[in-house]
């Protein structure tokens, strides 16, 4: 089968449409994951023993299993309970939770990575718990987490073609039903690799860019 | 229907599918490690161009996504002449997928042995290749290990992606199950906990046994 480059200009603009939807369930997915990740952290490191355990084996759990197996269970078990969520809603809870966990362990790292005398301040300064986190040490434990940060934002990026599989119109699922049309694989599968490569590899060039910026900012590196 | 009934009823499939997971992880990970370790050495080449065609490989396999991987190997490369099984298909995709992964894994290692050994291993007049065989490869193993074993439950992890170019494994048996019975929250509830169980109390306990292993060898433990 030979590569046909009229073809290729035909279908890409709905290519392009498609690549637009694959950032924004990119976009919102991480956003999701961000705050979802503080939540799984902060539920690590409450008062209550119990609670404590229960998020971490949670953690576990969600961490240790597929999201393709997880975005199937969402999907299809909701609507037994009579909660019926669409394609998309499904897919940004999933994906959210499970790269929230992800992040919740970056976040870890980097607060294990601050020097004990800094709580010892705070408790000192007799500062609240929330000041203690939100003015001492996340800003601090940022430029640490920020490497691992960037890792899963490429790497919800490129797990977003695994939504298609629930039926999230993105550009996979875009390249499934032109290859079902016009029966050529060859041109949209090879252009949904190209496609990814142009963007996760200028974004991963930029965001080592970025964490040298905010270290210099914060005086941590020159 | 209870659950019971139900685990009764299609444990034998599931625990086909899973058998068959099990072997996509045993080849994916033996091809991912010889990819690795391959990748890797070239990465500390000092020819140009053998880095450079690291670099690229390690680059496109880690900048494009797996899914897209999978589905091009399985549905494009037969358009070129090149037919490969649904099995073979997976393994080779997540296996050089994770190679990639794994490459950087055993560039960092090497680099982070110490360079005292290396001017040692010179100082004895041993060849490179008696240098790195004997001397430093055997001391990377105990810093590669643990970053090998999250790159490890990753690949598990990865491989319930095969059952989407049609390889019976526990997701595509699951979601068999799920067609025909509309069970979902058992079919995949059961399924999550079959991946959890490998990846919990198979997989990690086996690594960390390995990194001891590593540890002790080096004298480290």
């Amino acid at each position: 089968m030979e590569w046909r480059w009229d073809f290729t200009i035909e279908i890409l603009p709905r290519m392009l449409s498609a690549m637009l939807n694959t950032l924004l369930a990119a976009g919102i997915g991480y956003t999701i994951a961000l705050v979802v990740g503080l939540i799984f952290l902060l539920g690590q490191r409450t008062k209550f023993r119990l609670c404590n355990w229960i998020v971490r084996e949670c953690v576990e759990f969600i961490r240790s299993t597929p999201l393709i197996v997880q975005l199937f269970f969402v999907y299809f078990v909701a609507p037994q309970f009579g909660l019926v969520l669409s394609a998309w809603v499904s897919a940004m809870l999933t994906i959210g939770l499970h790269y929230g966990t992800y992040l919740s362990e970056v976040y870890r790292g980097g607060l294990e990575a601050i020097p004990r005398g800094q709580w010892e301040a705070c408790r000192a300064l007799n500062l609240s718990p929330a000041r203690t986190y939100f003015r001492v040490l996340i800003p601090q434990a940022l430029p640490a987490s920020l490497p691992g940060m960037g890792n899963y934002l490429v790497g919800i990026f490129k797990d977003t073609p695994m939504l298609s599989t629930i039926g999230v119109v993105e550009l996979m699922h875009t390249a499934n039903a032109l290859g079902a049309e016009t029966y050529r694989y060859l041109e949209p599968y090879t252009m949904v690799g190209f496609m990814f490569l142009i963007i996760s590899l200028p974004t991963a060039a930029w965001l080592r860019k970025f964490e040298r910026y905010v270290g210099r900012s914060m005086g941590i590196t020159k | 229907m209870s659950y019971l009934d139900f685990v009764i009823e299609y444990l034998p499939k599931l625990a086909g599918g899973a058998y068959i997971t099990a072997l996509q992880l045993v080849c994916a990970s033996a091809l991912a490690i010889v990819v690795s370790l391959v990748f890797g050495l070239m990465r500390l080449s000092r020819l140009g161009v053998t880095r450079g065609i690291a670099t690229v490989y390690i680059e496109f396999f880690r900048g494009t996504s797996l899914l897209v991987q999978l589905y091009w190997i399985y549905y494009v490369l037969p358009l070129m002449g090149i037919k490969l099984g649904a099995f073979e298909s997976g393994f080779i995709a997540i296996g050089l997928n994770f190679g990639a992964y794994g490459a950087e894994i055993v560039r960092g290692s090497i680099e982070a042995v110490p360079k005292g050994q290396w001017e040692a291993a010179v100082a004895l007049n041993m060849s490179p290749g008696q240098r790195m065989r004997r001397i430093i490869i055997p001391q990377t193993f105990p810093i590669l290990l643990p970053p090998a074993s999250n790159l490890m439950v990753e690949l598990l992890k990865a491989t319930a992606l095969v059952a989407l170019i049609t390889v019976v494994d526990l997701m595509f048996v699951a979601k068999q199950i799920n067609a025909t019975t509309w069970l979902s929250a058992q079919t995949f509830g059961t399924a999550l906990i079959v991946y959890y169980a490998m990846a919990r109390f198979v997989l990690t306990p086996f690594l960390r046994w390995l990194e001891v292993l590593a540890a002790r060898k080096v004298g480290k433990a």
